[in-house]
């Protein structure tokens, strides 16, 4: 069961990266990044289970006493809740561009931006 | 022929993870650094139940800083570049119903977002996702109030103080605590109460603050150099 999540991660990384290259629309190609994103998220949380285990919460169900040979990893849970929001600004930045390149050309294809293409 | 071109290198790149899944056989065990944070010991040195905002506040509480700078860098390179004037727009009125319905929620939207924030360190949640709810209701007011102000100065000073105070709070553990960060600088209460697990509380209600904050601003942005040209 542990390589559902990863397989679906790696699904998801796979189209995002079909949505970055086949769009010309600069808005659309942002949210493939974002859904590049999500799915090494889902990769590195699915990297991080351990068998058997469950959320690194400790209530009724998981005793103080018991939480080492019950709980997931929660260190790559940690480092994606970092990656999240960063990958927050990163699309904010993007958007940001992709506003200032449509006043300077009135467009959002790609294909209208040649200036430095040579 | 150009599609072809991006099925081949798709193709490759998947190729190219499958080993990742074949060699992957799932833990059977913590790793070493994780066992360390699970130890009961460990646990009740720091009081926190969500064991990941132990690691996000404390254990790790320097990546967090460094986030809250980026957060905060993102929201100054757009007021940058977003800068112009403001342009005259011409908006269709909202619906009866959508404008009731949002006076409705976005007191509740923000009430829920605080109380993700204030219970970070005893349920799924913290002071980004609190940020982000409390951003949300900032977002659902600039679409059903279009024309209504927004008070930038006082959103900018709440981010500024918040984001004071989380410093303060952190360079506070170094002078009385044991560290940079320490959450022991308050007492560490009954595991599992509202209060306790020390400052984490504090701190991620003040990392909270301080993200719906930003992202309001964020959002604020966005929304003065709209135009209907």
């Amino acid at each position: 069961m542990e390589y559902v999540s990863l397989t679906i991660g790696f699904i998801v990384i796979i189209a995002g990266l079909w949505a970055i290259m086949t769009n010309r629309n600069i808005l659309r190609m942002i949210i493939g990044f974002s859904i590049f994103d999500t799915g090494l998220h889902i990769v590195i949380v699915s990297l991080a289970y351990v068998k058997g285990g469950t959320a690194p919460i400790l209530d009724s169900a998981v005793g103080i006493n018991e939480a080492i040979d019950k709980i997931v990893d929660p260190v790559p849970q940690a480092l994606v809740l970092t990656a999240i929001v960063i990958g927050l600004g990163v699309t904010a930045l993007m958007l940001a561009y992709a506003m200032k390149l449509h006043k300077e050309k009135k467009s959002l294809d790609i294909m209208s931006f040649r200036d430095l293409k040579w | 022929m150009r599609k072809l071109f991006i099925i081949i290198i798709l193709a490759a790149f998947g190729l190219m993870l499958y080993p990742l899944i074949q060699s992957f056989s799932g833990n059977d065990h913590l790793s070493e650094l994780a066992t360390y944070y699970a130890q009961k010991e460990n646990i009740e040195k720091v009081n926190s139940v969500n064991l990941v905002t132990a690691i996000v506040v404390t254990y790790r509480g320097l990546d967090t800083l460094g986030e809250v700078t980026i957060l905060f860098l993102t929201a100054a390179i757009i007021a940058f570049f977003l800068k112009g004037p403001s342009t005259l727009r011409t908006l269709r009125p909202n619906s009866e119903i959508f404008i009731t319905a949002a006076r409705v929620l976005v007191p509740i939207m923000v009430m829920f977002g605080v109380y993700i924030f204030m219970n970070g360190h005893l349920s799924p949640g913290g002071g980004f996702q609190g940020g982000a709810v409390i951003a949300s209701a900032v977002i659902l007011m600039f679409l059903a109030f279009p024309d209504a102000p927004f008070q930038h100065k006082f959103f900018g000073f709440m981010e500024s103080i918040s984001g004071l105070v989380f410093v303060g709070l952190a360079a506070l553990g170094a002078l009385i605590g044991s560290g940079f960060l320490d959450n022991t600088i308050l007492p560490l209460g009954t595991f599992g109460k509202l209060l306790s697990a020390g400052a984490i509380p504090v701190i991620y209600s003040f990392v909270g603050l301080k993200v719906g904050a930003e992202l309001s601003n964020i959002l604020n942005e966005f929304k003065s150099v709209q135009s209907d040209k």
